[in-house]
Order: C-alpha cells, then structure tokens, then sequence
C-alpha cells in the first residue's frame, strides 16, 4: 500500500507472521544527519577558529572570533537536541533559528569589508543561505510528520489453518469481531451494508460509531468504513489469501483512522485502545485461536486470554478462587 | 485441594490452593491419581528456567479420572473415564498439529509473545512449566485442568496399572522420540549420554527399532546398573573412563551410528575445571545451559552419523563444535516430544508385553512429601532414578 510510505510506516514481520508497523527512518535520518553536521562545524569553530575565521574573511575582527567561538558552541548544542531521538522533531528548528543569527552577523561582516575579504565573507553568506534551506526543508518535515501521527495506521497478518471460504464467512458475519477483538463490546448489522459498533471506553463509557460495508469481493476482501458524520472516523480492510502450498490461508488486516483534531483523535485512542498496533496483534492471534479451536486460550496465569499488555502481570499458574469469565 | 507449588529457586512447598475450573469448552478437570517429577522439573526446581512465578502449580506427568467435563469435547470422553494426560498442551487443529508437531501447538500457549522474545517463535504451552510455556497449573496436585482434553487425554480402557501407563505422559514418548530423530536403524550401534528415566526409554527404544548395541554414559552407578539389567545396554561412568576414547575402542574407530542427549543444559563433565568454566559462565548469564553431553555426543558420533538431542535446553550455549558437525556431515535433530503422537502405539506396545516402563520407579510417596521426593531426585540420593506421587 502506498500510503505506508508516505505515512513513514515499514512493516515488519513477527515470529507468528503478524506484521508490525514500525516508522519509516525518513525524516529522523536527514535529523540524524543535520545533528552530526552540527556538531562537525561546532568542534571545527572552536579547534580551528582561526582558519575558519581567514576562510569566511573576518580574520581581522576580535569580535568576529567571540562571535564564531560562541556559534561554534552553539552548534555543538544544536547537535544535542538532533541526537537525541525523543527531541529530533524539534531540533532542526533550533537550526533554523541559528542560521538566522549567523546571516545577520555575516551580513553584517560583509557590509564592512572590501576586497578578498568581502569576497570570503560573500561566498560564507551563499553556503549559510543554502545550509538554512535545508534545515528549513528538515523542520517542516519533522513537524509535518509530528502531525500525521502514526497511530493512524495500524496492520497486522496472520497464517490460519482454514479455507479462504471459511475466514471470509467468518469475518464477513462482522459480529463476530468482538469474540476475538477485545476493545469491541459489540458489533450489531443493521443493515444489508450498515452496522452499528460499540467500543469499550476508560470508566465504564462506551464509543459507537455506524460502519458500512465499501466493497466485498467473496473469498477475497472486505472493506468498511465509518458513516459520514461519525465521532470516530475510522476504516479497515481484511484481505484473505491461499498461503503458499495451499496450507491454509493468510489474513492481512488494514486499519485506517483520520486523526484530524485532538479532540476526535483521543476518542479514537479509547476506542481502538493505547497501541492499536499491539492491539492488533493481538486480535490476529486470538482470531487464529478462535476461528481453529474454537475457543480462546486461556491459563490460570492469563485467564483472561492473549493480551500483550496483561503478559507483564501474570497470577500465578495455580487455579483462580473465584473467576468468571470476561 | 493440595497442590505442589514453586516458591523460589531450590524450594518447592505443598500448598492448599484452589480447586481448578473449567474455563473452556473443551476443557476437562481430572482428579489425579498418580504424578511423577521429571528430570525437567528439576530446571525449574533450580532456576534454570525463566518466568516463573511463586506459588505455580508444578507437574506435566499425572493421570487420573476426568471429573467434569467441558460441553464442547469433541472425542468421546466423559465423566469417569481414566485417561493419561500428555505434556504438551495442544489444539489439535492448527497446521503444526495436523502436522502431527503437538510440541509446538500454535495456539495453546497464551503468552506467546513472551516465548517469541526468547525463541523467535513460540512452542506449546506446557502444564507446570513457566509462564514462558503459558502459565498452567501443573498436575502435582489433586485435580488438574485439562484444556483441549479431547487431544491432550489417552483414555486407558484396560486394567492396566497407573504404574505402566503414567509415563506415557512423557518420558517413554520422550525417550521413544529420542530414539526415533535418531533415525535407529536395524543393526545401529547408538550412544545415550543421561541415565535418567529418558536416556532409559531411549536405550529400550534403541533396541525396539532395532539398534544391535546400546551403550548408556551416565556417573551413578545404580543409574548405569539399571541401563544393564532392565534396559540391556551396555554402560560407561564417564568418572571413570574416557567417553571418547571408550566409545572410539568400542566401535573399532568408527564412532556410533547415533548419539542421543538425554542430559540437556545442567551436564556435569569429569574434568573439574571445564566444569566450572561452564558453570561460571552459566552465573553471570553468559551462557545459560551447559551442553556438555552434546559437545561429546558430536565429537563421539561417526561420519554422517545423527545425533538427537532430547535433553531440555532453554536458551543459549557455548563453544557448539561446529567444524566437527560441519565437516563430518552429521544430522542434529531435536524437539520437545510430540506426546500425542506416540501415546496410542506406545500403548500398545505396554498392552502386548513389549515394554514395562514401570522399571524406572524407584520411590512411592504422597504428594504431601513432595519436596522430599525433589530433593532426593535431584541429589541422587537412596539410588533414586523415579518419584511417583500419589494424592
């Protein structure tokens, strides 16, 4: 799917065959890059000020060498924030505002200057202004990227022991979701194409949304997507295809959902839960569990079933006082 | 009811804990009445094995009586029947069971993820054995629970003692594998490092299919005079005797045709100091098993000869000789036994008189004294080679 790359997402298959989303190294490479760059110019300032300073033409200025010293720490700051992963989206603006800083003072270096010097001092102020290009190119990216978060798109795949015909009369009855897709307390068909879902919310809410069925090709595809006008917009695809040698079939899920404000993205997070990657995984290996023994997997330490997030906390294997089943 | 329970490494406690439940549909919950401790319990016993959690339900040999029954088994069971319960717990419907590959069920064990960290992907849930191998409540206790009882439970219709049909949850399918992914073929020579119960099916086994000498490795001689007298092999105390150069004169330089582990990751060596090199690595988790049986069985083992590891390994080893597995074309196989598979003919061959599997007990006691029954199964003490439980 092409909007994987422009989302940034790779996939990445696990030890089941479900396929994680991890994010493209795109903008966080040319971060990564700009960051060693920094810092190359910022020790070069400061081990080799004075040949940096004959190369830009303000060799003969004593403030002109305060001023390259303190850029060049500066730079070494800049190089800081790019390194450092959880901050890279913010880091190549502080480049930008640094670019700024350096073309005024070598503006102002080459008003003053005649001859080879100003010359020198024109050809720093071409470099500073293509250097700044691109860390304006970096910033509007990263910040670009920052937005289209990638917990609006979600997938996973999973090898099943049944026919193509079995999976699909399976899912295409989307009331059966909520057997294996925890988050759903129900999905109820109202419709020929239409169907009402109801998801578990913090607090003991609920989220509902009205669904409808795009396109349906038998034993190959579904699609759906939320109704206009829903609180959470939202749309998936699940394909089914013979896996090689004919052993079974291969499910691929595709999860799609618009974050456009705040507000609506975080209703969305309640209903599709924290890491709808994970979540997904999840769901595929509790389908699988489902759909060939008939019955999700439990244990006295996961009573409960498949669930990454319970995994850490698991009881002890010894039978439950009471238990009642989710 | 009563159950055995892990609380830390080197302690194992009999505890009063919950009866268990059906949770599933196809579940049963057997009221057990007999167990046994598995030279495997003994990883866990010393914690050698990881995730796991105080107050676990040990034991994955046990049979007994199905007392409740889930309303969706399949196969015939019901309430009253006497069934043997395999190790492995397995759906019976995903490719691998199909396959007939029980030990690496696809779908019983919960807390794959868990499993996939450590191993790429995930085998079978396991009864007692770790939330790695999924969390369930183990069968040295009164009751246990039985999930996909109608692919997990052998029904034995005769009046068969428990004695001779308890170990058709593991050892003699264990062994019986060890010796069959050895490929043992009529007139073979095979090698079996471990005296234990395992190594002594596989040298019964060995014979069954056809092996013309057998030759059990182990140090204890009440281990090795067992391996004589009831398995019909041949013995080397490695204490005593150089393996290599014993198995090299035995077979007139060319090696056994087949090499089985049936040690797995706490081996012992003779010399002191490759013990402890082994062991030092072990404690600061730079290695986690000490293969020590297998580095010999590969060196041991004849041109384009197979060696079948059984022996349990958990994680990582060292120093795995492979120019000699290399460049001298051998096979390696392995696996956890794929219990399911074996159970019914391994009936029938205790049914005809073929194999008496209850040779190997050597002590009888309550599940109260469980603990006493590790401790002396792990420190091969009073000439213990097998404990059986009973409620």
């Amino acid at each position: 799917m092409t909007r994987e790359t422009t989302m940034g997402v790779r996939s990445v298959t696990d030890n089941l065959g479900i396929q994680r989303a991890t994010r493209d190294q795109g903008p966080e490479g040319l971060a990564r890059f700009l960051g060693w760059f920094s810092l190359g110019l910022g020790v070069t300032a400061l081990a080799a000020g004075s040949r940096v300073a004959r190369a830009a033409g303000v060799d003969d200025s004593r403030t002109a060498r305060t001023v390259l010293r303190a850029a060049g720490i500066r730079e070494i700051g800049h190089a800081a924030v790019l390194l450092v992963p959880r901050r890279a989206g913010l880091g190549p603006w502080t480049r930008v505002a640094g670019d700024v800083l350096d073309l005024v003072a070598t503006g102002r270096a080459y008003r003053n200057r005649s001859g080879e010097r100003r010359r020198r001092a024109g050809l720093t102020l071409a470099a500073l202004g293509g250097i700044t290009a691109v860390d304006l190119y970096a910033s509007v990216r990263a910040t670009r990227n920052r937005r289209g978060s990638p917990e609006g798109f979600a997938h996973g795949s999973v090898t099943v022991n049944r026919t193509r015909e079995e999976v699909y009369r399976f899912w295409h009855d989307l009331e059966n979701l909520p057997r294996f897709m925890y988050h759903l307390q129900s999905v109820i068909t109202t419709g020929p194409r239409r169907s009402r879902w109801s998801a578990k919310a913090p607090a003991g809410r609920t989220v509902e949304w009205e669904a409808e069925i795009v396109d349906e090709r038998p034993n190959e595809l579904i699609r759906w997507r939320s109704v206009d006008g829903s609180r959470v917009p939202n749309s998936g695809t699940v394909r089914f295809a013979p896996a090689a040698g004919g052993n079974g079939t291969e499910v691929r899920v595709e999860l799609e959902y618009a974050v456009p404000g705040r507000r609506v993205g975080s209703l969305v997070a309640k209903a599709f839960g924290e890491n709808p990657q994970q979540q997904i995984c999840d769901d595929l290996r509790r389908f699988k569990q489902v759909i060939e023994t008939g019955e999700l997997t439990r244990s006295d330490g996961t009573p409960d079933g498949t669930s990454i997030q319970t995994q850490a906390k698991q009881r002890p294997a010894r039978p439950l006082a009471t238990y009642r089943i989710a | 009811m009563k159950a055995n329970c892990w609380v830390a490494p080197n302690r194992v406690a009999v505890e009063e804990v919950p009866d268990p439940k059906i949770l599933n549909p196809r579940d049963a919950v057997v009221k057990v009445t007999s167990s046994a401790i598995c030279g495997s319990d003994l990883h866990l016993l010393d914690g050698f094995i990881p995730a796991m959690k105080r107050g676990d339900v040990l034991g994955h040999e046990f049979m007994g009586e199905i007392v409740e029954l889930g309303p969706g088994a399949r196969d015939g069971l019901r309430v009253g029947d006497r069934v043997v319960v395999g190790f492995p717990i397995a759906c019976g419907d995903c490719a691998s069971c199909q396959r007939g590959l029980y030990s690496v069920c696809e779908n019983s064990n919960p807390n794959a993820a868990i499993a996939e960290t450590a191993m790429g992907h995930t085998p079978a849930g396991i009864f007692g054995y770790s939330h790695l191998m999924g969390g369930y409540a183990g069968g040295q206790a009164e009751y246990v629970r039985v999930p996909y009882a109608d692919v997990g439970a052998l029904k034995i219709e005769d009046g068969l003692p428990d004695e001779q049909v308890l170990f058709l949850s593991d050892v003699l399918p264990t062994g019986y594998m060890a010796a069959e992914m050895g490929d043992v073929k009529p007139g073979d020579v095979v090698a079996i490092w471990g005296a234990g119960p395992v190594g002594q099916f596989a040298a019964v086994s060995a014979f069954l299919l056809g092996a013309e000498q057998v030759v059990v490795i182990d140090r204890f001689p009440y281990r090795l005079r067992i391996a004589r007298d009831r398995a019909g092999a041949e013995t080397i105390n490695y204490e005593e005797t150089d393996v290599l150069d014993t198995l090299r004169e035995m077979t007139a330089g060319r090696g056994p045709d087949v090499c089985i582990d049936a040690v797995g990751m706490e081996g012992h060596h003779p010399s002191a100091a490759l013990h402890a090199y082994d062991r030092a690595k072990q404690a600061v988790k730079a290695e986690t098993d000490r293969p020590h049986a297998l580095r010999e069985a590969i060196l041991a083992c004849r041109n384009g000869g197979t060696v079948s590891a059984i022996g349990a390994y958990g994680g990582f080893i060292d120093k795995f000789p492979m120019g000699s597995f290399m460049n001298r074309s051998l096979t390696l196989r392995s696996g956890q036994a794929h219990v399911q598979r074996y159970m019914r003919p391994l009936l029938e061959r205790i049914r005809k008189g073929e194999i008496d599997p209850s040779f190997i007990i050597t002590h009888t006691m309550r599940l109260d004294d469980t603990p006493h029954g590790y401790d002396i199964f792990k420190n091969k003490q009073d000439d213990c080679l097998k404990v059986v439980l009973k409620p």
